[in-house]
């Protein structure tokens, strides 16, 4: 167990130093300077060597990769080349917000997903299985952007019922805040809902087929208890396993939705430095997604530990 | 065409624990067991051989509605003691007969039990859901006790550890414990031993054995080692094609079977026969996929006694209260074919 | 009995037993039809639209569907049916190229690190899996932040976010491969890893890759329509299903069939191929065929 918890945190480590790497690479080294591209090609010589001397970009790529890093371990990560602001506390505001949507999704897809696909599952050569299973498999289909933009036709051009967008922080006010919440969350968490649901049922599906349902209904128990109380913990691995993966997907449509719902959070803010030209923020942003994905795979990994006993012993 | 004794329908003998009557399994068209009727008196132990495909174990997972979906049964299955028929009956009702009237032991010890739970807590669970024990303080004493009675060393520890940490053989007897916890009227085996090491089928063969004769339960043991039927049974029933071709005393089968096919399992599994090239004795041709044996009698494309009369269905002939046999052209009755008992039985030997 | 031998009736095994008789599902028959659709859609624009799709006409701006403009028009005074027969060769353009990106480069990658030592290919695998951190559109993303928006940089940014789909699943079909007998046999025979690879691995491997063209085609439609739905996918004047939907948020109120038509055909085109992908995985993989 010690071993596998080692074993796994060298891995969380390793790949977050090789995506830095990457990002920085990618970032920083290949559009030649930074410095230039924030300024712009009519800058001055003189204004670019003035930026490159304020950031430390005239520095060995080694001493540059490294504060870049050591900035944003100490939640420092310095401040934007063009806006001249200090990045820190813009992306913790932003992180935030982002978390909102993201975790509200979250819960959204799973509180749909996990019961629907083990209906499905159960039912799936029934009528009603292969109706959910064909829903699905339309929701799958549709782009959280697009089920945003439906949402906001319906509900706030046509009934009126919720803004059509903006974000008010809880503190602030709590009631527009959930009014305004609701629908990209939905958006992000209906799709998604789609997305596991046709994992769970497949795993639901596998589970029933085990030998130790059986037993269990050798057992006396009823097909239902038996899938509840043997059947569904064995199906969390493969469950747990794709809700991480989609925590990616997750995020990405958070891009999307800030951008149809008007949210001032981190996707937000990529786009906006993308399209200010602000490379230093861009860079941060991206290595935050990458760093959050990379993290949920190893808290995932020890979830396994403790579905799993089997997985305990050390061995493989 | 019942081969077991006519004593009207459904109507069993006030010692019988269960009671078969004309069961039929089908999938889509296909029948893949036809016509199957038995008896087993209480604490008797029975012996259901057959090759693969032969229809024993969906016989078995009939008689506790365990039926993999889409198959259905069809037919009486009684059981002593339960007001309604086996067959046909609602899971809330045979969820009641399950794990307390009828409890099973199957082929595969590896993946029969729950790899998350504990397995203290996986035979606890069965005294619970029957309420046999009133609280889980002695569920959990009760599933200690059983794990010592099965034959595990420390029990106490047993009960704490996951599946994944017992072997195979010790597996199964986890398993037994399971079956053998509320003393069940009959323990229906489907190949328990057949996924363990040969030296450790013995030991759980013989746990089974003194763990029904304890609890005076009926024994339905299926498997395609005659060996272990000779240690095991009081009683074989043979099973081809979906039919019941022979039944009888083990000792009058192996040693006088009459049915051709019983003829060819015994030749077969006798090590010491061999024909004129010195080649071990073997029955011709495969068994047909389930639902694609021959009209009339299911053996006759293989066999060597065939003839026309043979496309029509066999009557069943009983020679007993228990025994009888299906076929036109039986052994004759002196035992001159007779091979004896089947040598092999070093799993059987205890 | 021979190598050789074994090696060919063992593979002609698998194969007879991969084409037993296994029905036409409902899946394979509507998406290989919306499929065909999309593709004769795309098609026919290269010979006849009903109006010139980035024709701008002030005079017919936002017109209700009529016989003239089947869908309407848009705020331009484009006509909307034109439009989305133009958007289904962008759609499919930028999802070929990216499958076949992801598949030049997951295919192999996927066979080497299935043949390669355990070490070595759980070590591409893991490399391989902090790909998965970087999903299409954030790819995508960086890319246009460091060259510019354009279909080139989508279209190569999906096409590398989709590579470690191709390489795991073609690593787990080699894996089995290698312990197939015929494998066993070639390899016992003496023929070297590549000549394994191309004559055995691969062909069998094939219907993997098939199936997961199709599924990454409906992955990269509905990452170019979020790359041009946020202004980093095919410029304009160019159709595509995205931008349209992102030109009509602001009309939502008054037009919101402009969001319909676009959003329904994303919807269809990425159902079309990911039915096809499950029906053709039910028809090639045998472990899956019990799933009754």
């Amino acid at each position: 167990m010690i071993v596998r918890l080692v074993q796994r945190i060298a891995i969380l480590l390793a790949g977050l130093a090789v995506s830095s790497v990457l990002v920085f690479a990618f970032m920083a080294v290949l559009p030649g300077d930074p410095a230039r591209v924030a300024l712009g090609t009519s800058a001055s010589d003189s204004a670019v060597a003035r930026l490159r001397q304020e950031f430390g970009l005239d520095r060995p790529l080694v001493t540059q990769y490294l504060s870049w890093v050591h900035g944003l371990v100490t939640f420092d990560p310095g401040n934007s080349y063009v806006s001249h602001a200090p990045i820190g506390p813009q992306l913790a505001d932003r992180l935030q917000v982002t978390l909102w949507l993201v975790g509200t999704g979250m819960v959204i897809a799973c509180v749909l997903a996990l019961p629907m696909g083990t209906l499905m599952a159960v039912r799936h050569r029934k009528p009603s299985g292969l109706l959910l299973s064909a829903l699905s498999q339309v929701g799958v289909a549709v782009p959280a952007f697009l089920a945003g933009i439906l949402l906001i036709t319906v509900f706030a051009v046509g009934l009126g019922w919720l803004p059509a967008n903006g974000w008010t922080p809880p503190v602030q006010d709590p009631v527009l805040f959930l009014k305004q919440l609701v629908m990209p969350a939905l958006s992000l968490g209906i799709v998604q809902a789609a997305v596991v649901t046709r994992y769970v049922r497949s795993a639901v599906l596998d589970v029933l087929r085990e030998d130790y349902l059986r037993t269990a209904r050798a057992k006396g128990l009823r097909p239902t208890r038996a899938l509840l109380r043997h059947g569904l913990r064995n199906a969390a691995v493969p469950v747990v396993t794709v809700l991480a993966l989609q925590l990616a997907t997750l995020l990405v449509g958070s891009v999307v939705i800030e951008r149809v719902f008007v949210i001032p959070g981190l996707g937000s803010l990529l786009l906006d430095s993308v399209a200010n030209r602000d490379l230093i923020v861009v860079q941060d942003v991206v290595m935050i997604i990458a760093m959050a994905v990379l993290l949920v795979n190893f808290l995932v990994d020890m979830v396994y530990l403790l579905i799993d006993p089997r997985l305990r012993g050390g061995a493989s | 065409m019942t081969p077991a004794p006519e004593t009207g329908p459904a109507a069993a003998a006030h010692d019988d624990v269960l009671a078969v009557r004309n069961l039929d399994v089908t999938v889509g068209g296909r029948k893949l067991v036809e016509d199957v009727g038995f008896t087993i008196r209480a604490g008797e132990r029975v012996g259901l051989i057959g090759e693969s495909g032969s229809g024993k174990s969906l016989t078995a997972l009939s008689v506790l509605g365990l039926l993999p979906e889409g198959l259905r049964a069809s037919g009486s299955v009684r059981l002593a003691g339960v007001g309604h028929d086996l067959v046909g009956a609602d899971e809330a009702r045979m969820s009641r007969v399950r794990g307390k009237e009828i409890a099973m032991v199957f082929q595969e010890p590896m993946t029969a039990l729950n790899p998350t739970m504990r397995v203290g807590r996986q035979i606890a669970e069965v005294l619970l859901i029957h309420r046999t024990r009133p609280d889980r303080a002695s569920a959990r004493a009760a599933a200690v006790e059983l794990l010592a009675q099965v034959g595990l060393p420390d029990p106490e520890a047993a009960a704490r550890a996951y599946p994944h940490q017992f072997s195979g053989g010790q597996r199964q007897r986890v398993v037994l414990a399971i079956a053998l916890a509320n003393d069940p009227a009959l323990l229906v085996c489907d190949e328990p031993t057949t996924a363990l090491d040969v030296t450790v089928q013995a030991r759980v063969l013989d746990l089974i054995v003194r763990g029904v004769q304890d609890r005076r339960s009926a024994l339905l043991f299926i498997t395609h080692d005659l060996a272990v039927v000779a240690t095991a049974c009081e009683r074989v029933m043979v099973m081809y094609g979906g039919r019941l071709v022979e039944s009888g005393p083990v000792h009058e089968v192996f040693t006088h079977p009459r049915h051709r096919y019983t003829q060819g399992l015994i030749g077969a599994s006798d090590l010491t026969v061999v024909d004129g090239r010195g080649r071990l004795a073997t029955i011709r041709g495969s068994v047909p996929p389930a639902g694609r044996f021959p009209a009339g009698c299911v053996f006759r494309n293989r066999c060597d006694h065939a003839t026309d009369v043979c496309a029509t269905r066999p009557k069943w002939i009983p020679t007993g209260p228990d025994s009888g046999y299906a076929c036109f052209h039986p052994v004759p009755g002196s035992g001159a074919h007779g091979t004896g008992a089947p040598t092999n039985q070093e799993a059987g030997r205890g | 009995m021979s190598a050789p031998d074994v090696e060919a009736g063992a593979a002609s095994a698998v194969s007879a037993d991969r084409h037993r008789r296994r029905p036409v599902t409902g899946s394979l028959l509507v998406g290989g039809l919306i499929v065909a659709v999309v593709i004769g859609m795309a098609l026919l624009s290269f010979v006849w639209t009903p109006h010139d799709p980035t024709l701008v006409d002030p005079s017919v701006r936002l017109q209700e569907p009529s016989p003239d403009y089947w869908f309407g028009t848009d705020k331009f005074g484009r006509d909307v049916f034109s439009q989305i027969l133009m958007g289904s060769r962008t759609t499919l353009f930028v999802g070929f190229v990216a499958v076949g990106v992801a598949a030049l480069i997951g295919v192999p990658l996927g066979i080497v690190a299935g043949m390669a030592p355990r070490w070595f290919g759980e070590l591409l695998m893991r490399g391989n899996d902090l790909l998965l951190a970087f999903p299409a559109l954030l790819l995508a993303i960086m890319f246009a932040a460091v060259y510019g928006a354009g279909t080139l940089v989508a279209m190569v940014a999906i096409g590398i976010a989709s590579i470690p789909h191709f390489a795991r699943l073609i690593r787990g079909g080699t894996l089995q491969v290698m312990r197939t007998e015929y494998v066993i046999a070639a390899r016992a025979a003496g023929r070297g890893p590549f000549a394994i690879a191309v004559r055995h691995v691969l062909p069998n491997v094939s219907s993997l890759v098939i199936v997961q063209a199709s599924v990454g085609f409906a992955i990269s439609v509905l990452a170019e329509a979020a790359l041009s739905f946020l202004g980093f996918g095919t410029p304009p004047p160019t159709p595509s299903w995205g931008r349209m939907l992102q030109e009509s948020q602001e009309l939502l109120s008054i037009a919101p069939r402009l969001a319909v038509f676009p959003g329904v055909a994303i919807a269809v085109a990425v159902l079309g191929f990911n039915l096809l992908g499950d029906g053709l995985r039910d028809r090639f993989d045998p472990k899956l065929e019990d799933r009754r």
